[in-house]
């Protein structure tokens, strides 16, 4: 696919549906439905100048840290547990029960506990995101080739050294696919810790918007969860292409021959 | 491990490279025990090139596990060099069948090769050297930033070859490593291994399930019965040293051997009637 072909599928789509939802609200006077223009200007004027500083980058660090720390630990967990029979078997089950607890009702038991803070927030995000990442890698560790672990072990590749140049690469498609759920995870859990209690951040200002019947401004708000979350799908697939190459070589070999 | 150099110089033979006294394998299986092994005792005097051959399903991959310390046996002693084997031994280097299964995907075939030599902190320099040498020997010099999904099912063995033989083993297990590659890659490949071995002077246990090329390629053929699996003839194959795949398999002698082996698999299949029973017994259980 060349680049500009690639960019044409990329804007095709949205552009296409702006063009619709422009003609269709034409001569809407529907307070609740606004016009793409109107919508655009608010975006502009809502989130660039202080509420950038105040809400957006608050919660893109909240939720930064709370991601960093929830595929950290998830790897270095799921390595743990996954290479260790015993705590595999004595954890899973406990594992499956806290994986079954949606986080958003955490968010009061970690308000209680943690306080109102941003420690609460990004704990929040931590309890929900981390989950595909731990379970993914443990069975991904669980599933490593037998062959290759023969491999190492002949060649006393061992401990420290086995993780580092044999599992964790090994597993790295696993862990992958994890972490694309964990980012969605993530930015829901970032919204919803902000929307219980909370004096800035998106979710906080966009509940606040809709309360004050500030229409415009509360879709402005969705937009811009809308492009952050586009925005993380896209550092994504860019770190995933790097780390993967090897990965996405190897399968479209497999499934040529 | 280490060979004092006073042994070294010692005309009188020393102690075997290799020895396997009385392996024994036993499956634990849900319904029952699986004997795989039953009872093999062999030596591997140093530098020499002995190719197993035997039926399908006569235990030689269990031996091979069990020879280089992935998997413990029921009973029977395996000693390398003297030392007895407990677990993977540092100076053995094993090619699985499974060539794609063996190399790390994730790495060029330059780094696989330097892998074990990195974790065996070897200094960088001399790993290099290493690591050309033994590209250059399998003959794959021009691919080392390559990785090994891009290369052939042949020349993926060959990295794997080349990871053993940079390794610098005293001796190099190989468990049916060309049953899966074309015929014309295997000749070029047993040819290979040939050379290698005259080249390193490593001491070589090749298991095969395929009779020409046991018989084309060890110094000694040992013939192992159907499960459970015992010696059922230790043979030395007197070919001339060097070999090519035109005249040696049309020597006369080469025929010969080559029938002789093919009879006794023969035999080893139909196997003692003892062992029909158990065999019988097996199934009866499955």
């Amino acid at each position: 696919m060349s680049p500009l072909t690639r960019i044409a599928y990329f804007f095709g789509l949205p552009i296409l549906l702006i063009v619709l939802w422009y003609a269709l609200s034409f001569g809407s006077t529907n307070f609740f439905v606004p016009k793409p223009i109107e919508l655009a200007q608010t975006l502009w004027t809502t989130w660039i100048g202080d509420r950038f500083f105040d809400d957006v980058l608050p919660s893109l660090g909240r939720l930064a840290v709370g991601l960093f720390f929830a595929i950290g630990l998830g790897i270095v967990l799921g390595l743990l547990i996954g290479s260790t029979r015993w705590l595999r078997n004595l954890l899973e089950p406990l594992l499956e029960f806290f994986r079954a607890i949606p986080p958003p009702v955490l968010v009061p038991l970690l308000m209680l506990l943690i306080g109102v803070n941003d420690s609460m927030k990004v704990a929040v995000i931590i309890s929900g995101a981390i989950w595909p990442v731990l379970l993914n890698t443990v069975e991904g560790v669980r599933a490593v080739d037998s062959v290759l672990n023969d491999s190492c072990r002949s060649y006393g590749i061992t401990g420290f050294a086995r993780i580092r140049y044999f599992v964790l690469p090994a597993v790295t498609p696993q862990i992958m696919a994890g972490v694309r759920q964990s980012l969605s995870i993530g930015l829901i859990l970032m919204v919803i810790s902000e929307m219980f209690a909370s004096s800035s951040g998106l979710g906080f200002t966009i509940v606040q918007f809709q309360r004050n019947f500030a229409i415009p401004e509360m879709w402005s708000g969705i937009v811009v969860l809308g492009l952050i979350g586009l925005g993380l799908a896209l550092i994504f697939q860019f770190v995933e292409r790097r780390v993967l190459h090897w990965y996405h070589g190897l399968k479209e070999i497999t499934h040529d021959s | 491990m280490t060979v004092s150099e006073t042994t070294m110089n010692q005309p009188v033979k020393t102690v075997p490279m290799l020895s396997v006294r009385g392996l024994q394998k036993i499956y634990k299986v849900p319904g029952g025990d699986v004997e795989a092994v039953r009872d093999l005792t062999f030596d591997l005097a140093e530098g020499e090139l002995v190719c197993l051959v035997g039926p399908s399903g006569s235990g030689k991959t269990t031996l091979l596990k069990c020879i280089s310390g992935l998997m413990e046996q029921t009973s029977g002693t395996i000693e390398l060099a003297g030392a007895k084997v407990t677990g993977p031994p540092k100076s053995m280097a094993v090619v699985f069948q499974e060539y794609g299964r063996s190399l790390f995907p994730w790495m060029t075939v330059r780094a696989n090769v330097e892998l074990p030599l990195k974790n065996q902190k070897v200094p960088k320099a001399e790993r290099a050297a290493f690591v050309d040498a033994a590209l250059k020997s399998v003959g794959l010099d021009h691919v080392p930033k390559s990785y090994p999904w891009q290369l052939s099912g042949g020349m993926q063995q060959r990295v794997a070859i080349a990871r053993a033989v940079a390794y610098r083993p005293q001796v190099l297990l190989m468990d049916e490593p060309f049953a899966a590659v074309d015929a014309q890659t295997r000749a070029d490949l047993e040819d290979l291994i040939r050379t290698i071995w005259k080249q390193l002077g490593v001491t070589i246990l090749f298991v095969t399930h395929d009779i020409d090329e046991s018989v084309y390629l060890g110094e000694r053929v040992i013939v192992l019965s159907s499960s459970p699996t015992v010696v059922q003839e230790d043979l030395t194959i007197d070919l001339p040293a060097e070999r090519d795949q035109l005249n040696t398999r049309a020597l006369p002698r080469f025929m010969e051997l080559r029938s002789h082996v093919y009879a006794e698999i023969q035999r080893a299949k139909l196997g003692p009637v003892t062992e029909q029973i158990t065999a019988q017994r097996r199934t009866a259980v499955k």
